[in-house]
């Protein structure tokens, strides 16, 4: 009787573990929620979304954050156009082409990649791109969208590399075998073969690197600039969702506050929205 | 099923084909044919040879240069990075730098508070996260029965490793800091990473889990002994391995993590014992290294700082493959 008694306590204890995690993205959702839609409400709904001005602090503030959601768009497809098609290629190398020592040197690099802390990847933006590209391009403060593009194309080639990689590797050796057989050389093969049969995989490699680059915040406020323009050029200085939160809320106060909490939510539902999609294509790939 | 995947090859080899007549691709079928299996080359000799087309040739040539060209950029970024970083903050990095706390009145700047507020940081995390994560792959992999809730558990965590570290910050600040009242701290910083860190624990301790042979289960469940003693003396040592990569891992990210850290532990440079330190606001290495660049302008300092997340970065990943080759060998023997 005790030790069914013990059993069933330790089986409650372990299903109530279990349970943290789900608790956690409720907690998260509900406080970003309540937190975020007074301000929404207060602003009104499309004032917010679709107002081009953000001066939170004048004597007449506008909360409209437009700028913001154009530029964390802007930014992400920039990093996606630069980003993929050098970790697409890469996996493909590493996946089928590449031998064995050069393979490992590559995942030993891309691993250490992933690790590079993001401030690290600001730190190095801020005294080597944003010099570099105000030299280069003769303006007169390199700090831009496209130095923000660039660090976080750089950024997200780990995520990509790694599901891409194995989503390659994934691909049953009969389809390559075949193809090989009806002619095709190695190249085409890998090419036409593998890579359509690991398209999902490899969709679900872009879609994380699209959530990596929307929600990254530390490394693209280093080198973007962080005045709250409509990113109009690539040469101007703009402000992301995720900087726009962390630039202001250390001396924001009332209104201007809470609206930082609905540009959070905001951001959380983009990010929801691209969860879902890796979710569902993740699950696509794994049933073949 | 199965025939959908055979359509699958099929669109690959016409796509495969479509580059060619067909004549063509039949011919040249035979000659990349003979020299793809390389052995049985020598049987074709009866065969004719054509080269391959001058479209084909580019075709390959653009793909081959392409693939070269991006792993070489790729590594030769994490190379450029490294140095650099190593370059610039290695001659910043002296004894006084990283054993004095920070002075207004001497002007002088030591990272000893940080390097401490970050070792406060990543053991209060990891204490915590790991019974939390360790328990939830335990029942995901031992206990459950209902399909359901597996689904949506683990649904729940891709969920949470796919949120920013941002909104992490800006939820452990309300919750945390204002709601639970532990005000700017450590403490807050710490409980903050544990959610976040949750999914890497719960992961890889399922993933060892799962490779725990049914059968070692069963012996015990057959000697007469309960679920409880089963998971701990036999389930558990077993996977020892999954458990310890998984703390690499999440160290690696609790030493990377800075915007989470922002608004939940502060910035403050005192130098505190552990647990005054959890109480107390502090700036782990990483907010420290964005503080001095970003606001104060040093430099110097911030190379510093980040020469050792790099050091630091790099010995953890050679950890995390030993970890893995030892006990991949253990379990092969």
């Amino acid at each position: 009787m005790n030790r069914h008694k013990i059993e069933s306590v330790v089986k409650f204890i372990f299903l109530i573990l279990g349970l943290v995690t789900i608790a956690c993205v409720l907690l998260i959702t509900v406080y970003l929620v309540i937190a975020g839609i007074p301000a929404i409400r207060e602003i009104g709904i499309i004032d917010f979304l679709f107002g081009t001005k953000w001066a939170s602090t004048a004597a007449e503030p506008q909360f409209g954050i437009l700028p913001f959601i154009l530029t964390s768009i802007y930014g992400t497809a920039g990093a996606i156009v630069i980003g993929v098609p050098i970790g697409f290629m890469t996996a493909v190398f590493t996946a089928k082409v590449a031998p064995r020592k050069i393979r490992m040197a590559i995942e030993e690099a891309v691993s250490l990649l992933a690790g590079i802390p993001s401030v690290v990847y600001g730190l190095v933006g801020m005294l080597i791109l944003v010099p570099g590209i105000r030299d280069l391009f003769d303006i007169p403060d390199g700090a831009s969208l496209f130095a923000a593009i660039i660090v976080l194309a750089i950024m997200i080639l780990p995520s990509i590399i790694n599901v891409s990689l194995t989503a390659l590797e994934a691909v049953p050796k009969e389809y390559e075998e075949a193809s090989l057989a009806l002619g095709a050389t190695e190249i085409e093969t890998y090419f036409r073969v593998s890579v359509p049969a690991a398209k999902s995989g490899i969709a679900a490699a872009v879609v994380l690197g699209v959530g990596r680059a929307i929600g990254e915040a530390m490394a693209v406020m280093m080198v973007s600039g962080n005045a709250p323009n409509m990113p109009d050029s690539l040469f101007q200085s703009v402000r992301f969702l995720t900087t726009a939160v962390a630039s202001e809320m250390s001396y924001s106060s009332g209104l201007q506050r809470q609206a930082l909490f609905s540009i959070a939510l905001v951001l959380f539902l983009f990010i929801m929205m691209i969860n879902a999609l890796l979710n569902f294509l993740m699950k696509r790939d794994k049933e073949g | 099923m199965a025939a959908l995947e055979n359509i699958n090859i099929n669109n690959g080899m016409a796509n495969a084909a479509s580059a060619d007549t067909a004549a063509e691709s039949s011919r040249s079928g035979i000659r990349s044919a003979g020299s793809g299996t390389g052995a049985s080359a020598g049987g074709n000799t009866g065969m004719i040879k054509t080269p391959l087309s001058p479209r084909r040739k580019a075709y390959i040539g653009t793909m081959t240069g392409l693939m070269w060209f991006c792993s070489i950029i790729t590594c030769g970024l994490v190379v450029y990075i490294l140095a650099y970083v190593l370059f610039r903050g290695i001659p910043n990095i002296s004894w006084e730098f990283v054993s004095t706390s920070p002075s207004y009145l001497s002007g002088n700047i030591g990272i000893l508070p940080d390097i401490m507020n970050t070792i406060y940081i990543v053991l209060a995390s990891l204490v915590i996260v790991l019974p939390l994560g360790v328990g939830a792959a335990v029942y995901l992999t031992e206990y459950a029965t209902n399909k359901k809730l597996v689904d949506i558990i683990e649904y729940a965590a891709e969920t949470l490793s796919g949120i920013p570290s941002i909104i992490y910050g800006l939820v452990g600040m309300l919750f945390f800091c204002q709601f639970m009242g532990l005000q700017t701290s450590l403490l807050a910083g710490a409980l903050t990473l544990v959610i976040m860190n949750l999914p890497t624990i719960m992961r890889t301790t399922q993933e060892s889990l799962k490779t725990v042979p049914q059968s070692y289960r069963e012996g015990a469940f057959g000697l007469g002994a309960g679920k409880w003693r089963v998971i701990r003396t036999v389930v558990l040592p077993n996977c020892i391995d999954g458990i310890i990569t998984g703390c690499i891992l999440a160290t690696g990210r609790i030493l990377g993590e800075s915007a989470a850290l922002l608004f939940t532990a502060g910035f403050a440079h005192a130098l505190n014992g552990p647990i005054k330190g959890l109480q107390s606001a502090g700036a782990s290495l990483t907010v420290a290294l964005y503080v001095y660049a970003k606001e104060q302008g040093e430099f110097e300092v911030a190379f510093g700082i980040a020469a050792i997340l790099v050091v630091l970065t790099l010995i953890l990943n050679v950890a995390a493959r030993l970890v893995g080759a030892y006990f991949k060998k253990k379990r092969d023997r």
